[in-house]
């Protein structure tokens, strides 16, 4: 390819190399056995990735409102791209849902179904990623509690039994690795920058920290899936979770709160009224169109 | 390589001194480097294009971008994210092509929420349904890729190769919004009607793209000259509607031009007028969302700047200690 | 103290056997971040591609005539990609 005729090169054909990075584009799936596997229970699989998929999905919507609005330009494209990663892992999860769910495929409900056509309290997230948006910092710490969790998660789920969910969670992280990193690179600027920066991130931090009993919490489903060695039980990733919050943290010169006692909220249904608000615009044009296809 | 500058004593013949190696430079269509010397009115040119045209990638994002957290498949979805953000980041590209002219991303910024610097006028229309989601990928992605393949060329190196990165991108932009206006054709009546009803209301803004016709043109002459650009606004505003109609006739949309009819002796369509007085008026500030797109672009950097203010006193006690 | 963050030039080795190739600049507080920022920017974040950030105001440079060579753009996203929007192949100019 010539380096000197700009124009040249992206008028060369079959040329490989004109693409800095190729144009082959990697399926998570790909190659993997996507049959329920014996002895799982469908019902308790669906429920699971519904849980997982949700706190994506919901993670991603709140990020998404960012867009237009981040406080620089790159910080537009960086927090796009994680509200594009969580989307993405939201889908093959939903996906995988609706296949556990139902045997028969035409039968099957699709990720838009799922998304789309399910109510507040049939949604499994927990309620830290549905409270709305505050300030930057509020959002920072938010993906810093959000990811240090879920990065916990799915670096055990990728010994899952069921060879989808051990594919998405090793596709997942390196995704959420590269999230928490980002959250906790930011917490550090914010909470050991202005005073100002600093009052902001402690506050988001207090606002934050009594959502995070919840994320410990074990429904009967995780208990089960994990009993079967399809699911992760979230009890037991929370002293990671310690363990990591606590350093960035500190390095940050923040006060992190006691630990909170574990509870169930949003995976048993029971949300804040902020996950209707949420899904009444999030599913706005889609109920409008019933039976539409886009 | 390009031929070099010929022999030393071919170009001792030649006429010297920095002004004549920037001449020479453009006629051979070389592009001009950072730090070549270039006319003062040629900087100036230059830093005003390409900041308008990272304002407009900026802006550009507000229409499109409120109807993310609404779409209506996942799929849908994460392609307008991307589409969205790719637009950030050729803002990004730009405003980086623009600082290589000494330009400040900060008082580009400054300029644009002051009002003292425009985008380009289609933003200022709002986005009604989300098929004006495709129709703006397929009219006013389109009527960019034809404004700015030729850019690929510009004299000016940063920004030429600034548009390559960008014309690829954008490629992926009108092929979503084609797409899903197919999707949208071959679904229900309701979405039928909402594709026509958002090609009614994007045609004629996206014909004023071109900018001013060519005899009311003020840069165009100097900028043909020296290559910043290629080709007259006539001139892309013809080759865009004679790509277009074909398209429309594919997807089964009309265009709402009564005039519009192909003409066999100039080998081209024939359109009808433009309003030119909507155009003024839309850059004049008085479209229907010039003040709402300015001010979320304002409220973003003003509200942010605390944030960035961190990260830089952050920066400052690290180096400190 | 100055409020905007500096401007960084940016490197990206797009695979193996390639060198460095100057890609653009952008702004960032510190090194740190400004690795992060290229890697989303400019790279769209894929993974095992080299980038070096540099200050701007770090770089010595020599005379104007240099040609600054080419660099092309990702697509880690198949969306991203043209080809993966099917459209018919009587549709001109798409």
């Amino acid at each position: 390819m010539s380096f000197d005729n700009a124009l040249g090169a992206i008028a060369e054909d079959n040329d490989e190399a004109r693409w800095a990075f190729g144009t082959g584009f990697h399926d998570p799936l790909a190659g993997v056995d996507t049959a329920v596997p014996d002895g799982v229970d469908r019902g308790d699989l669906a429920s699971y990735c519904l849980m997982l998929g949700d706190d994506a999905l919901i993670m991603s919507h709140r990020l998404q409102e960012w867009c237009t609005h981040a406080p620089e330009l790159e910080e537009e494209v960086a927090l796009a791209n994680v509200a594009l990663d969580l989307l993405g892992q939201a889908r093959l999860l939903l996906a995988r849902a609706g296949v556990a769910e139902d045997a028969v495929e035409e039968a099957r409900r699709g990720e838009d179904d799922l998304a789309f056509f399910r109510d507040a309290a049939e949604f499994r997230n927990v309620r830290l990623t549905e409270v709305p948006n505050g300030d930057f910092a509020h959002s920072i710490v938010r993906l810093l509690l959000f990811s240090t969790w879920r990065l916990a998660l799915l670096d055990r789920l990728r010994a899952s039994r069921d060879p989808v969910l051990a594919a998405i969670a090793a596709k997942g992280v390196k995704e959420v690795a590269y999230h928490r990193d980002h959250a906790a690179l930011w917490t550090i600027r914010l909470g050991d920058g202005t005073d100002f920066s600093h009052a902001r991130a402690q506050r988001a931090v207090d606002e934050l920290w009594p959502l995070t009993g919840e994320l410990f919490g074990v429904h009967d489903v995780e208990r089960r899936m994990a009993d079967a060695g399809v699911g992760v039980d979230p009890s037991g990733v929370r002293a990671e979770f310690d363990a990591v919050t606590s350093e960035v943290l500190a390095t940050a010169t923040l006060r992190a709160p006691e630990p909170e006692p574990p509870r169930l909220a949003g995976r048993s249904g029971d949300h804040t009224p902020a996950l209707a608000d949420l899904l009444a615009e999030m599913q706005s044009v889609a109920r409008a169109h019933p039976g539409a296809t886009w | 390589m390009a031929p070099s500058t010929g022999t030393a004593e071919a170009r001792a013949a030649e006429p010297q001194g920095e002004a004549a190696h920037f001449e020479r430079t453009v006629a051979r269509d070389q592009r001009i480097e950072p730090r070549d010397w270039m006319p003062d009115a040629y900087r100036a040119t230059m830093v005003r294009q390409i900041a308008q045209h990272a304002h407009s990638e900026i802006i550009g994002m507000q229409p499109e971008g409120v109807w993310i957290t609404r779409a209506p498949s996942l799929r849908r979805k994460a392609i307008l994210l991307a589409k969205v953000q790719d637009e950030a980041g050729h803002g990004l590209y730009l405003y980086s092509a623009a600082e290589t002219l000494g330009a400040d991303r900060s008082e580009l910024t400054a300029k644009l929420i002051s009002g003292r610097q425009k985008y380009s006028s289609i933003f200022n229309y709002p986005t009604l349904t989300f098929a004006d989601v495709g129709v703006i990928g397929w009219l006013v992605d389109g009527a960019a890729i034809c404004n700015q393949v030729p850019l690929c060329r510009s004299s000016y190196g940063p920004y030429a190769r600034a548009m390559i990165r960008i014309c690829k991108e954008e490629s992926f932009h009108q092929r979503q919004g084609y797409e899903l206006l197919m999707t949208l054709m071959r679904g229900t009546d309701a979405q039928r009607e909402m594709v026509q009803d958002a090609v009614n209301r994007w045609w004629w803004p996206s014909l004023m793209m071109f900018g001013p016709p060519d005899a009311d043109s003020t840069h165009t002459a100097q900028s043909m000259a020296w290559k910043i650009k290629r080709h007259t606004n006539d001139e892309l505003r013809q080759r865009f509607v004679d790509m277009s109609v074909p398209q429309a006739d594919a997807l089964g949309v009309t265009l709402p031009d009564p005039d519009l009819r192909w003409n066999a002796e100039r080998g081209h369509h024939d359109f009808g007028e433009i309003d030119w007085s909507e155009l003024k008026r839309v850059i004049s500030g008085d479209g229907p969302c010039n003040a709402e797109r300015v001010a979320v672009r304002r409220a973003a950097h003003e509200d942010g700047a605390w944030v960035r203010e961190a990260a830089a006193a952050h920066a400052a006690k690290q180096e400190a200690r | 103290m100055d409020k905007d963050w500096p401007l960084y030039e940016v490197f990206v080795r797009g695979k193996r056997g390639l060198n460095h190739v100057h890609v653009g600049s952008l702004r960032a507080p510190d090194d740190t971040m400004a690795l992060r920022n290229a890697r989303d920017l400019y790279t769209r974040r894929n993974e095992g591609v080299s980038i070096w950030v540099v200050p701007a105001r770090d770089i010595t440079a020599s005379s104007p005539d240099e040609k600054d060579p080419f660099f092309a753009p990702s697509g880690d996203k198949v969306y991203r990609h043209p080809t993966f929007y099917d459209i018919p192949e009587n549709v001109p100019h798409i």
